[in-house]
């Protein structure tokens, strides 16, 4: 379905999550953040580069793989999006919800 | 169903085995809530005390006898050597999947705010104290207080 975000007509899911990366951009990340509470500092953008890196280069996300990015650990990733935090991000980076359990 | 719609805010997930499958059951599904928001914590009750001894957490092995869905006959999975085959077949399954050691595990769900608690009763009974068990344990706690840790509207409880 198509949603206007920062002045932007894109393509989204019915979660939200943006169907096509190309349409994203920081304007859109910033907007979803705020939807979602978060004012995003340099840290918060560290952690968006790095799961849009991820996806581009057909990594799975997990958990786990956050906490050994050598960009945050675990217990910093949920300071920065404390509730669902891998689904807020991804979400924030214009990327897929990740599919897997862990 | 009116509170909160229905929405689940808090797991109580209560781990009474230590047998590697039902530990990494109860593993995933407490750190899948905090991953979806959800608040979640541990009672580590009975066997399920295993998982979190400091001597024994890092060797807990497969069930290969009276596990119906193992699709071994008892007599085969009680074989010397058995379990431990069993255990490193699926350990290597897990890995492919980025599942963690039982140990890390436990680190990354303190990591991501799950409490463990051990169960009192059970610690005297296996003669345990705070000292044997995994060092980020929350503390040791009767059945009234993990009830009391409970509380508040959205809350379930599971028992493994």
């Amino acid at each position: 379905m198509e949603k206007i975000i920062a002045q932007k007509t894109v393509q989204v899911n019915e979660e939200g999550y943006l169907t096509n990366f190309a349409e994203w951009n920081k304007e859109i990340g910033e907007e979803i953040a705020k939807e979602n509470n978060i004012v995003l500092s340099p840290k918060h953008w560290e952690v968006i580069n790095y799961v849009q890196n991820e996806f581009k280069n057909e990594v799975p996300l997990t958990i786990r793989k956050i906490g050994k990015s050598g960009v945050v650990d675990i217990k910093e990733f949920y300071a920065l999006f404390p509730v669902g935090p891998l689904k807020t991000a991804t979400k924030i980076a214009g990327i897929p919800k990740p599919a897997g359990c862990i | 169903m009116s509170e909160y719609k229905g929405e689940i805010r808090k797991m109580m997930i209560i781990l009474s085995k230590a047998s590697i499958e039902n530990v990494y059951a109860a593993f995933v599904l407490a750190n899948g809530a905090r991953m979806e928001g959800i608040e979640a914590e541990m009672f580590f009750t009975f066997f399920g005390l295993e998982a979190l001894h400091n001597k024994k957490l890092d060797h807990l092995h497969v069930a290969t006898v009276g596990n119906p869905a193992m699709h071994m006959p008892t007599m085969i999975g009680g074989l010397p050597g058995m379990e431990a085959f069993a255990t490193s077949m699926m350990k290597k399954e897990m890995e492919k999947l980025d599942m963690p050691e039982v140990r890390e595990f436990l680190d990354i769900l303190k990591a991501s705010g799950v409490k463990l608690w051990a169960c009192k009763l059970a610690m005297e009974m296996f003669h345990y104290t705070k000292e044997d068990m995994y060092v980020d344990l929350d503390g040791v706690l009767t059945v009234g207080d993990f009830y009391k840790q409970a509380e508040g509207l959205g809350t379930h409880m599971l028992f493994i």
